[in-house]
């Protein structure tokens, strides 16, 4: 067989919601290069001042050549009647920040006053993340009581939770005063992206089980175990979230781009191996068994996401027979094989499982890739005026070809309108016809206005430049600049109606966790869902001698 | 003290909310953002200029040319520093461009600061007693800055540097032959043995 030309794969399909909204976690995701970046760090625990009842301060500490990354905690009593995941919460049981460097006690006194607060405290550009969690009462007193009368917890009930805490945010770049990104991002171990918001979610989890540890010890010092490490590994930290991660998606193009573009490009890489080799194949083949246990505790009240879960499993099942059957390491080009009899047979979901999983085995092709997930938006900002309305408009009808078709006379097709509410400050979505508010709509309906920009532009004179178009027209600049980016980065729009009637938000969140590393995807209604994180992760003083593949490990 | 992520956001939201269209906002904010950066009062001005403008919106540049005024009406920095930065290119050959009658000229600052690093040129800006020098958007030279700065100029005078040396040919001479005392004189043996030593270049 002579070599084959494997081709990226279309934006205008891979772009789309359903798809986007099928993704998985992958060696690329954040908490696993997380992990492999900073297992070589020196792990410590240097303040721990709980009261009996585990409230109080911690600091725990990241450290290596004389560079610190340190998360401080805050943890206080809440009555049950305040604790809320929702975004409209002021209190939280805990509060979180990580601090660049070991922080002074007079930062530690500083942050007291204002972390708790989280959006209405002020952080410094000493601080890098900040976060807030809410214990999950029922896995947290019964981890708590179990193990203050010398018991450990009940597994199936922890296996139903999955995590003692559930952070309902976590912020970073700028916001409430923290350090903007461009301070930081020349350091080699931060240039992947979101890695001390990940930091800082794997420092959480250490504290959840150290203060668990603590409470029961001081509520049973005679009596009282120490939570099973098999049991802890298996616990990660939840996370609900609602629609503020949907806009940033759309407001960094280029970051979003870098993200789709490695999975792409590591699919090419894998699917043009002309010899797939024994080790290589058994590799992916365990992964695959063993991830499976993941799917099997995934559970979920949705009905939409426990379809999708219904699809994976039956798709999994085929595809197990394809395997046996049909696929041999004799076979020149066994992943494009495998890549295309996925395509054509199985769904999405199962497409884009298989399709994280046949990275297992290729850390030379994923390694190098990591790196280049972050983006430095300002270089594209700029738009070429000088341009002709010609080469605008043909950007337009080859990137952007199933939006301009949309019919956006249709009600159904404007259906949402995206706001920021008043109160917090936060993205939410309401439909147009029935709330009021639109007027201040947020300039998130991209196809809408792109096609927009595509009927002015058929009825501009094609000679005339982008700078002499943009005076008559500039309600609609924010998309003349994504178009002009999306002619560089063909992977930085989404190919669909974000205001559609037909909308599933949760889509456009799943994305975005998915490149996290998070799983279990539990949506509460189109517009949240829950998550979890480093499950199965290695504990702290484990770190060291981990291995890549825990998100397989666990028995949750 | 306010991140500039929060500058950008809230320069963004709050020019939207004057009057200008989403793109342009987004242009005042990463503008905003580039002005504090370099130390120079973007927040105050633009917070001036938005409530002046609140009861009326200036009106567009609809073209720029050598010399721009608009009648005994002001112009809108921002309007005039977009459209600039829209046709850089092409307003390089004019060498030199003035604008009448600007309002907080120091909100046009960062647009120009941008052109210039597309044109990759350097760019002198004056008006009242001030200028500022800008360098490919990385840097910026100011004489007389004032605190506060003015809300109205009669002229901005915006000129392109040429891309020429800021030394004279002996300047270099002369550091050239101290730089080749770090060289070592190559004996016969090592240019026997240099790269193509031994090959006919006639193959």
């Amino acid at each position: 067989m002579n070599k084959i030309d494997i081709k990226l794969r279309d934006p205008n399909k891979i772009m789309k919601l359903s798809r986007l909204g099928s993704f998985h976690q992958s060696k690329l995701s954040f908490l696993r290069s997380f992990i492999r970046e900073f297992k070589s760090w020196e792990y410590k625990r240097n303040i721990f001042e709980l009261d009996k009842d585990g409230y109080g301060v911690a600091v725990y500490s990241f450290e290596k050549n004389k560079r610190n990354y340190s998360l401080i905690c805050f943890s206080q009593y809440i009555n049950p009647n305040e604790r809320s995941d929702r975004v409209i919460a002021t209190k939280w049981d805990a509060a979180f920040v990580l601090h660049d460097g070991i922080p002074a006690r007079e930062d530690i006194n500083r942050l007291k006053e204002n972390v708790p607060k989280q959006e209405i405290g002020r952080m410094s550009y000493k601080e890098l993340t900040l976060s807030r969690a809410n214990k999950s009462v029922r896995a947290f007193d019964h981890v708590v009581d179990s193990l203050s009368s010398g018991k450990q917890p009940n597994k199936d009930l922890l296996s139903k939770v999955g995590y003692l805490y559930r952070t309902t945010a976590v912020y970073g770049s700028g916001k409430f005063g923290l350090a903007d990104r461009f301070r930081i991002k020349d350091r080699k171990e931060i240039y992947g992206p979101f890695r001390l918001e990940m930091m800082l979610v794997y420092l959480v989890r250490q504290f959840t089980f150290d203060q668990v540890n603590h409470i029961a010890q001081h509520r049973n010092p005679d009596k009282a175990v120490r939570l099973d490490e098999n049991i802890a590994r298996n616990l990660g930290i939840g996370n609900s979230t609602g629609l503020g991660m949907a806009p940033f998606i759309v407001n960094h193009p280029t970051l979003l781009h870098k993200w789709i573009y490695s999975r792409e490009k590591a699919l090419k890489e894998i699917r043009s191996i002309e010899n797939v080799n024994l080790h290589e194949f058994n590799f992916f083949k365990e992964c695959l068994v063993k991830s499976k246990t993941i799917i099997d505790t995934w559970l979920t009240d949705s009905q939409y996401q426990n379809k999708k879960i219904n699809s994976l499993k039956t798709d999994l099942v085929k595809f197990d027979q394809f395997l046996e059957k049909d696929c041999s390491i004799k076979a020149k080009y066994l992943w494009n094989t495998i890549y295309l009899w996925v395509e054509k047979n199985l769904n999405e979901e199962c497409i884009e499982y298989i399709v994280s999983m046949m990275m297992e085995p290729y850390d030379k092709i994923i390694e190098p890739l990591i790196n280049n997930m972050s983006s430095d938006e300002e270089k594209y900002f700029s738009i070429p005026g000088h341009k002709k309305i010609s080469y605008l408009r043909k950007i337009l009808e080859k990137k952007y070809q199933s939006i301009i078709k949309i019919n956006f006379k249709e009600k159904n097709s404007t259906a949402n309108f995206w706001f920021i509410s008043k109160n917090k400050e936060e993205p939410r979505v309401a439909n147009r016809y029935e709330e009021n508010g639109a007027e201040l709509e947020q300039p998130l309906a991209i196809a809408r206005d792109i096609k927009f920009l595509y009927e002015r532009v058929l009825k501009a004179n094609e000679s005339l430049t982008v700078a002499d178009f943009l005076l008559n027209n500039d309600d609609l600049r924010h998309v003349v600049r994504r178009a002009f980016i999306v002619d560089q980065f063909p992977y930085s729009e989404i190919q669909d109606n974000t205001i559609g009637a037909s909308l599933i938000p949760i889509d456009m969140l799943r994305l975005k966790l998915s490149f996290f590393g998070a799983v279990k995807f539990d949506p509460r209604s189109d517009k949240w869902l829950r998550i979890n994180m480093y499950q199965g992760a290695p504990l702290s003083h484990e770190l060291k001698s981990s291995n890549d593949t825990w998100v397989y490990n666990s028995f949750n | 003290m306010r991140s500039f992520s929060e500058i950008d956001t809230t320069a963004k939201r709050a020019s939207k909310a004057a009057g200008f269209s989403w793109g342009v906002a987004e242009e005042i904010g990463k503008s905003i953002r580039s002005l504090e950066l370099f130390g120079l009062p973007g927040i105050i001005n633009l917070n001036n200029y938005l409530k002046k403008i609140k009861q009326k919106h200036p009106k567009k540049i609809e073209k720029i040319e050598k010399e721009n005024k608009t009648g005994d009406k002001e112009l809108c920095p921002i309007y005039s520093g977009v459209a600039f930065l829209d046709r850089c290119l092409e307003l390089e050959k004019l060498k030199s461009i003035k604008f009448y009658n600007v309002s907080y000229p120091l909100l046009m600052l960062p647009f120009i600061s941008r052109a210039s690093e597309i044109m990759s040129k350097k760019i002198l800006v004056q008006y009242d007693n001030t200028s500022f020098l800008l360098n490919f958007d990385k840097s910026l030279f100011s004489k007389n800055i004032e605190k506060q700065a003015p809300s109205l100029t009669n002229e901005v005078t915006i000129e392109f540097i040429e891309n020429k040396n800021s030394f004279s040919e002996q300047d270099w001479k002369e550091l050239y032959k101290l730089s080749e005392e770090t060289f070592v004189d190559e004996s016969e043996s090592s240019k026997t043995k240099a790269a193509g030593a031994g090959l006919t270049d006639n193959d």
